[in-house]
């Protein structure tokens, strides 16, 4: 189905609030998504030959719920007399708390029962108004497997007894942080897959934002919430040169940052600025304090990378992940020395061991301390442990590189 | 992440007979176990693509020979039971799962309705590079 761009953009919007309030109404919300994506599709036949709503959530509430009401009066007599009960309600249901609507919504398709592949789905569909083919396409998957995919969800967040209501203190925060990672998680899928031949799933990334920024209106006292925005942004910032144009890899000391993007620089900076003053720090504003200061330096030798190994230094205490010490080791060894770099690789043997990523590290480190020949055999040992072709394709050129250079100086 | 599972016409065990031996409804039980496990994967939202080859003999070897025509060679080769049988594309969670798909497969029934214990290969796909954090 091609779809106007201004009528995609309305669709897109007006969807999750349209079916936060058909939720709100009937309840069911395995069948009220179902009602809506048919209002979807109505929408989009009907708008370009008929003209665009005056609401069109308004438009779309009224349709779904109308299916609602079709689908609950052919049910059973004992269901009937639910329906007359919900049906004696207000005609048309008031879209006033739609922001709350949407970010509860969003709890329910990110409800830590389900597995991220089926809240990433799940989450694209019911939130972000994609179709299921669409969906499938960005993960290269067939239609029909995705549509399983999605309605087996629909079935576990029905079978989990998750309610509509927003959940209170300890759970909401459990929550808020199952929703930001299945947010961040689409944000990368687009973001690193895109350099390779798969360049349309670069619009996850737009995706991913976009929902941040939906989030981020419903909560915006949230310094966690701020801090993934400002991530995704100082990341996408640099999308333009972090590919060459065969789709190869081009590290962030090469990348000709007068390609980065400025303006989401500045509001990356300036909305982690605004959280950090707020006192609670958390994962994502460390890590997108990290990368406002990539994104700061016009230079790669004017990166602060004092400042960036005390900021992974907080963020590796915060979440003990290995990934996070091996990028603390890179930042050591801009500060201190290879050698202080490949020191604090010696605990990482165990947690990292055979990783392409701690093989790929030590090879940059070795050859920074001039031990090429160790470099070399480290690069090859990363390239053949690689699970993406851009980054083997990377890691073998930089075996070959060396092994060029020690031919030139013998 | 993706992972094709591969098998080969070899990877049984040398008693294992050729399929062409087997009786109508060992086939037919063989090839609905197949179907079924693809289905079950279809269901689950974790299949790409499962399809079966045809047969060693129907095979081409080709080679580029310069500006001249390409050298087609017909199978089988004496090495063919290296060739390969099918292939299953799965979507899944972890490479656990992975692995759980395979031995499935492999125990797929063959004479007797005894499980033919094939050898199935397990390769992860390429995909875009991982998380850093």
């Amino acid at each position: 189905m091609s779809r106007s761009p201004e009528i995609e953009g309305l669709l897109r919007d007006a969807a999750p609030r349209a079916l936060g309030a058909v939720v709100r109404r009937f309840g069911d919300f395995a069948d009220c998504e179902d009602a809506v994506q048919e209002a979807l599709i109505e929408a989009a036949e009907q708008w370009p030959v008929r003209g665009t709503p005056e609401s069109p959530v308004g438009w779309l509430t009224h349709v779904a719920s109308r299916r609602m009401t079709d689908r609950i009066r052919s049910e059973t007599a004992r269901r009937r007399r639910e329906t007359e009960a919900a049906l004696g309600e207000s005609p048309e249901p008031e879209p006033v708390h739609d922001r709350d609507d949407v970010l509860a919504l969003i709890f329910m398709c990110c409800h830590p029962r389900l597995t991220p592949a089926s809240a990433i789905a799940l989450t694209l569909r019911a939130v972000g108004g994609l179709t299921t083919a669409e969906i499938a396409s960005a993960f290269l998957v067939p239609e029909a497997t995705m549509a399983q995919r999605i309605s087996r969800a629909k079935q576990t967040v029905k079978a989990s007894g998750a309610s509509f209501a927003m959940p209170e203190g300890e759970e909401r925060a459990g929550r808020l942080r199952s929703a930001l990672h299945v947010l961040y998680l689409i944000f990368n899928e687009g973001y690193l897959s895109s350099a390779g031949p798969e360049l349309a799933r670069g619009e996850l990334s737009a995706e991913a934002i976009r929902l941040a920024r939906t989030v981020r209106l419903a909560l915006p006292e949230d310094p966690e919430v701020a801090g993934l925005l400002a991530l995704m942004l100082l990341t996408e910032a640099r999308r333009p040169a972090r590919a060459d144009a065969n789709g190869g890899l081009i590290p962030l000391a090469e990348q000709d940052r007068s390609l980065w993007q400025q303006n989401l620089i500045a509001e990356g900076v300036a909305l982690i600025g605004g959280a950090w003053s707020s006192g609670s720090v958390g994962e994502y504003q460390l890590q997108a304090a990290i990368a406002a200061v990539h994104d700061q330096a016009l230079r790669t030798e004017d990166t602060d990378w004092r400042e960036i190994l005390a900021l992974y230094g907080l963020l590796e205490r915060m979440t003990r992940n290995p990934m996070v010490t091996l990028n603390r080791a890179i930042a050591a060894a801009m500060v201190d020395g290879p050698e202080a770099g490949l020191e604090l690789l010696e605990p990482l043997e165990e947690s990292l061991a055979g990783h392409h990523r701690l093989h790929a590290t030590r090879a940059h480190l070795l050859e920074s301390g001039d031990e090429i020949e160790a470099a070399i055999g480290e690069y090859e040992v990363a390239a053949n442990r690689a699970t993406s072709l851009p980054e083997q394709r990377y890691l073998l050129t930089q075996a070959a590189r060396l092994r060029e250079s020690l031919k030139e100086t013998s | 992440m993706k992972f094709m599972l591969l098998q080969a016409y070899g990877g049984v065990k040398a008693e294992i007979e050729p399929m062409s031996k087997w009786t109508p409804e060992e086939i037919e039980a063989h090839i609905a176990y197949q179907r079924e496990l693809n289905d079950e994967l279809s269901e689950r939202g974790e299949l790409v693509d499962a399809q079966a080859l045809t047969a060693p003999e129907m095979a081409k070897f080709v080679v580029h020979a310069g500006s001249g025509a390409p050298v087609v060679t017909d199978g089988p080769s004496p090495e063919s039971k290296e060739l390969l049988a099918g292939y299953r594309i799965v979507d899944v969670e972890s490479p656990e799962r992975a692995i759980e798909i395979a031995a499935r497969g492999s125990a797929a029934p063959g004479p007797g309705g005894v499980p033919i214990e094939q050898e199935i290969e397990v390769r992860e796909v390429m995909a875009a590079p991982r998380l850093k954090g």
